[in-house]
């Protein structure tokens, strides 16, 4: 295939150099990229998600993680993000009602995040409400309320179990969930709410030991997705989204522990 | 009210953070650079190097092998834990132990630069006078170097102050012990309160600015350059 005989390649430079670099690969005539910018939490089930798309498609999908609070800005301060896949449902809502970033009525929840009090220790956690209880360890990691989802998430799980002001004292705060995450798994903090996915793999927590907290102790953790305008009128990207809500996709986020709609 | 007042207890934990770590690099900084000036030892070039390390090093590197290193599974952790302090990420005394590696250049170099600059004249001069060692350091060498260890704790100072990385990577955040004024920043800025996040910076950008130009127009009196 000539790659100059793409009629609606743009004839500048950069295009032209573009096309040279990518005319080099065995490229399909429709075969498009996607930026995107997905929260932390998702970056293992997205990663396993955009192989398999990639190979069932031609596209291709560049991912960016990173917290949601800073791709937010990012995106408000004009990176070239075509679409969000945000760990929560109030920036994506922002972005596409407040800040007119979105394309309206693209949004949709691409997964309901689990919460599990994790160890990096295949002992310490039996009986999570228990051990809470016992005060038996040294700290209990948690996402910054603040700024996570998942955060806000184990306070209302502390607060049904009404310990949050006993543990209180005990808190180290991650910026974010991978943070969160990161002081557990390095033993630092003996325990952790955590999002499942993290520890998860094939539908069981493959290491150390946790527990699932029941999705009725606090509010769903809904994560929202999002076309960012720039991405409008790329097929890459709306067929990503059509792809994210599609079985085998959804197959792959429950196997990372998460719920869907 | 300008600063709310979580604002002010992340200023007064940094400022309480910057002093600790100052003084103890004083006490710890000083005799690495007598050394580093004086010797003739082929480590001079290896532990002058691992001192300027942190200079080239991201906060992120140094951040991450500090929280495994005094991690319960860490050498570092191994030892405090049998020595019954405990592990120190998450703690005030981990932010120093942290803040000491990282801001040790900026007090090492300046202090070495003014004992290389007095030359070895004055210090044989003082010992043909039968000054002894500690009285010729004591003596002689510290009156002259003055203005550069003024220099080392100004800027040792003003480092710690700035610190970002290693406490966002050991700090845990937690109000009065571990959230300092840098992570509280980046807090808001990331919660979107931008308003907030403005008054902060503002006020470190207005310290650090006069920190430095107190450190600019600064002439010492005994300095002959």
């Amino acid at each position: 295939m000539n790659p100059f005989q793409l009629s609606s390649a743009p004839r500048t430079p950069a295009a032209l150099i573009l096309t040279l670099f990518t005319g080099l690969t065995p490229l399909a005539a429709n075969a498009d990229e996607a930026q995107i910018a997905v929260a932390a939490n998702f970056t293992a089930p997205m990663k396993a998600i955009i192989a398999s798309f990639e190979e069932d498609t031609d596209h291709t999908v560049k991912a960016s993680y990173g917290s949601t609070g800073k791709l937010y800005a990012q995106i408000k301060n004009g990176a070239p993000f075509e679409a969000l896949l945000a760990a929560d449902q109030k920036r994506p809502k922002l972005l596409e009602e407040e800040d007119k970033l979105g394309v309206p009525g693209t949004r949709f929840t691409y997964a309901i995040g689990t919460l599990v009090l994790w160890s990096a220790d295949a002992d310490k956690v039996e009986d999570g409400p228990a051990l809470l209880k016992s005060g038996d360890f040294n700290k209990l990691s948690i996402a910054n309320p603040k700024l996570a989802p998942y955060g806000e998430a184990s306070i209302e799980t502390l607060e049904a179990l009404d310990l949050k002001d006993t543990i209180e004292p005990k808190f180290v705060m991650g910026e974010n969930i991978a943070q969160t995450y990161q002081f557990v798994d390095t033993g630092n903090a003996d325990i952790g709410f955590v999002a499942l996915s993290q520890v998860m793999e094939g539908g069981k927590i493959i290491k150390g030991s946790g527990w699932v907290v029941p999705s009725e102790m606090h509010a769903p953790i809904r994560q929202d997705a999002l076309i960012l305008e720039s991405g409008k009128d790329n097929p890459a990207v709306t067929e990503l989204f059509s792809y994210l809500k599609g079985e085998k996709a959804k197959a792959i986020i429950h196997d990372f522990g998460y719920e869907t709609d | 009210m300008f600063l709310t007042e979580t604002d002010i207890e992340a200023i007064a934990l940094t400022l309480r953070l910057a002093t600790v770590t100052t003084l103890i690099l004083f006490a710890l900084g000083t005799p690495i650079a007598w050394w580093l000036a004086r010797t003739r030892s082929r480590w001079k070039g290896p532990i002058g190097a691992v001192v300027a390390l942190p200079l080239v090093l991201p906060p992120s590197v140094l951040g991450f092998y500090l929280l495994v290193a005094m991690g319960p599974n860490g050498p570092v952790g191994r030892l405090t834990e049998a020595f019954g302090i405990g592990l120190l990420p998450f703690t005030f005394w981990g932010l120093v132990a942290g803040s000491v590696f990282y801001s040790l250049p900026f007090m090492v170099q300046p202090v070495q630069n003014a004992f290389e600059s007095i030359g070895d004249r004055p210090l044989e001069a003082a010992a043909t006078l039968r000054a002894a060692p500690l009285d010729r350091f004591f003596s002689v060498a510290l009156p002259l170097s003055l203005p550069g260890f003024v220099t080392a704790g100004i800027l040792t100072f003003a480092h710690t102050v700035g610190e970002f990385g290693v406490v966002l990577m050991i700090g845990g955040n937690i109000p009065g012990v571990t959230r300092v004024a840098s992570v509280q920043i980046y807090d808001y800025v990331e919660a979107l309160e931008y308003g907030n996040a403005h008054r902060l910076a503002a006020v470190l950008l207005v310290f650090s600015f006069l920190v430095l130009l107190a450190l600019y127009t600064w002439k010492p009196s005994g300095k002959k350059q």
